[in-house]
């Protein structure tokens, strides 16, 4: 596992995490040159994803808790904003503070069983509070049910729509990957971060030098939640629409796949994983519709084979663990 | 709310909770011995329905695309075992969640290119198509009554299998401590590759008894899969026992709780804010309930593996 984030010395990571966002910063430039306007929409969607798979790493990686419902934060965080301008409240003041607060809570109510258990049981209990959440949303009869809510708009900063513009909207998107990249780290880096570690290799030798994981676990849960949440409130942003789609256990997997494609424990390997499955989404599906047919084999080859994921194939050549 | 209503809703829930238990059964077996989650279970479910539309297709009846389908799934699952699990068995769950999320993806869409997008449907066999008088006022198709039968009929073959034969007892040995019986000289990988043979052919079956009486289209196992999964986290995981109570448990609540949540929300709500709230209620009903077993008992009702 890679975890060298401590030092004050740049570190390859910190010119890596320099080269990813320059990347992401230029981007829209560049794509004015070039006069394609795609690109830059669908590297919306990747920044958004890869907040989300920034969360999820934050504890499937660095805590080994393989979270199977963490789409449902996604879908909490949009609907939070949907159904709030559905009742005609646009404010970024409003809605950013419900987003966290609901998706804070759900985390904390649904984590707190959660977390009792281990292993498997962490795995199928956190999918079935992501289908519950799911259920419940397709049946929200008011808010669109299955078919989802469209929104007629963007979030408001005090009675201005600055998100209205394609690249303000980008570049907000941007800063919110940067920060929650940048707490992220720091909270790997700090002790609370390695609490969480030690309770990955060992939960006993934690618990004989006297600290109980569960309280440091259900922490970070409330807060890998509540980053999820701002991915979902952007989501609906970017497509102007909320859906039950947002939070299906098939979207849990892809953010596990992400995650787990960028290399499991790296925070910035979950950006990279994110635009890596999204990309090749995109590519796939220009070769057939039935990308999935393509997709699928290629996972289960990278799981029986590529460990490390492409950060570990890129980094260390292949480490075996 | 009339009892006629509430018999009906509750066969209903007899019969979903059947089903569930043949899908949790082989899910609970083959994580029980192998320590391995498979996602893919429920994919298994809807290949079994659409091998059944394919093999009814051939045969022109009913048993021979029972009995075809059935051999298909078991080959198709056997396999899988060949190609992926084998070697899963020895990964960590992560390992395991990504290579079956993988082949969830592949078969579901796969079933698309073959089969096309659109629904398909098994007839009824004519033997148990029409419906008899259970009580005065309540009609209820005699095919309903076979699946809960048969569904109860292997519950009992998977009981004597389980407790009386020598296959049986390693299986619960295996549940209890796998690495013990390949030291004991057990061939372990034969083992597996029979428990998991079993399984996918129970949740085949499954699938070929639902299909003429909901519809078979891609997907149609991923409901059916996180239900079971509550099933098997309810009942104890490696708990065939548990499984099956549990199945039932939550086959009748789901039904029950869909059927009359909202007229009970009525009682206490305005009409329209009861036919609001109702339906969101009945679909949180059993993860609630999960959540309930859960913190009282960790480790489910019934669990198989001790420490």
């Amino acid at each position: 596992m890679t975890g060298s984030t401590s030092s004050h010395r740049p570190s390859r990571t910190d010119l890596a995490a320099v080269v990813v966002f320059a990347a992401f910063a230029l981007l829209p430039a560049a794509a004015a040159a070039m006069g394609d306007t795609f690109i830059v929409f669908f590297t919306i969607r990747v920044m958004v994803f890869a907040i989300a798979a920034v969360s999820l790493s934050l504890i499937l990686g660095q805590g080994a808790m393989v979270s199977f419902g963490h789409a449902a934060y996604l879908g909490l965080g949009a609907y939070a904003v949907g159904i709030l301008a559905e009742h005609g409240i646009w404010d970024v003041t409003v809605s950013l503070p419900v987003v966290l607060l609901t998706c804070g809570l759900f985390a904390a109510i649904t984590g707190a069983i959660s977390l009792k258990t281990r292993g498997v049981y962490f795995i199928m209990i956190t999918l079935a509070f992501g289908q519950m959440a799911y259920y419940t949303a397709t049946s929200l009869s008011a808010y669109g049910g299955d078919d989802g809510l469209t929104m007629w708009g963007r979030t408001e900063v005090f009675g201005f729509a600055p998100l209205g513009d394609r690249t303000t909207f980008y570049y907000v998107v941007l800063a919110c990957l940067l920060g929650v990249y940048l707490l992220a780290r720091m909270i790997v880096a700090s002790r609370f971060g390695r609490v969480l570690k030690g309770a990955k290799q060992s939960e006993m030798r934690l618990r004989a030098v006297g600290i109980d994981p569960y309280p440091y676990r259900l922490a970070a849960y409330v807060i890998a939640g509540m980053m999820a949440g701002l991915a979902g409130a952007l989501l609906a942003n970017a497509a102007e629409f909320v859906s039950p789609a947002y939070m299906s256990w098939h979207r849990s997997g892809e953010l596990i796949v992400m995650v787990v494609l960028g290399g499991l424990g790296s925070l910035l390997g979950a950006i990279v994983g994110a635009a890596s499955f999204l990309v090749l989404e995109e590519l796939l599906s220009h070769i057939t519709e039935h990308w999935r047919l393509l997709f699928g084999p290629f996972l289960i080859l990278v799981v029986l084979f590529g460990r490390g994921g492409i950060t570990g194939l890129l980094g260390k050549g292949g480490r075996n663990d | 709310m009339s009892a006629t209503l509430l018999a009906v809703q509750t066969l209903n829930g007899l019969q979903l909770g059947i089903l569930l238990f043949l899908i949790a059964a082989g899910l609970t077996l083959v994580f029980g011995v192998m320590d391995c989650i498979n996602l893919a279970h429920g994919v298994q479910y809807m290949l079994g329905a659409y091998l059944a539309v394919a093999a009814y297709a051939l045969t022109g009846s009913f048993w021979g695309a029972l009995v075809l389908a059935l051999i298909g799934a078991l080959g198709l699952g056997l396999l899988l075992e060949l190609l992926v699990f084998r070697h899963l068995y020895d990964r960590d769950h992560l390992d395991q969640v990504l290579a079956t999320f993988g082949v969830i993806m592949f078969l579901n869409e796969g079933v698309k290119v073959v089969w096309g997008a659109a629904p398909l449907s098994l007839p009824m066999p004519d033997l148990l198509s029409g419906s008899i008088v259970l009580m005065d006022g309540l009609l209820y198709p005699v095919y309903r009554i076979a699946l809960i039968g048969a569904g109860l009929g292997v519950a009992l073959l998977l009981y004597v299998l389980v407790s009386r034969t020598r296959a049986g007892m390693l299986v619960r040995a295996g549940a209890t401590n796998p690495a013990m019986v390949g030291a004991l000289g057990v061939n372990i990988r034969r083992l597996f590759m029979l428990v998991f043979g079993f399984g996918t052919m129970l949740a085949g079956f499954a699938g070929i008894l639902a299909a003429p009486i909901l519809v078979v289209e891609p997907g149609m196992g991923d409901n059916l899969l996180i239900l079971a999964f509550v099933v098997i986290v309810i009942g104890g995981i490696g708990s065939i026992r548990g499984a099956f109570l549990a199945a039932l448990i939550v086959g009748l609540v789901d039904t029950l709780g869909r059927g009359f949540a909202t007229d009970i929300a009525k009682m206490v709500l305005s009409p329209s804010a009861a036919n609001d709230v109702g339906p969101a209620i009945a679909s949180m009903l059993i993860y609630v309930l999960m959540a309930g077993v859960l913190f009282f008992r960790p480790t489910g009702l019934f669990p198989a593996r001790s420490g």
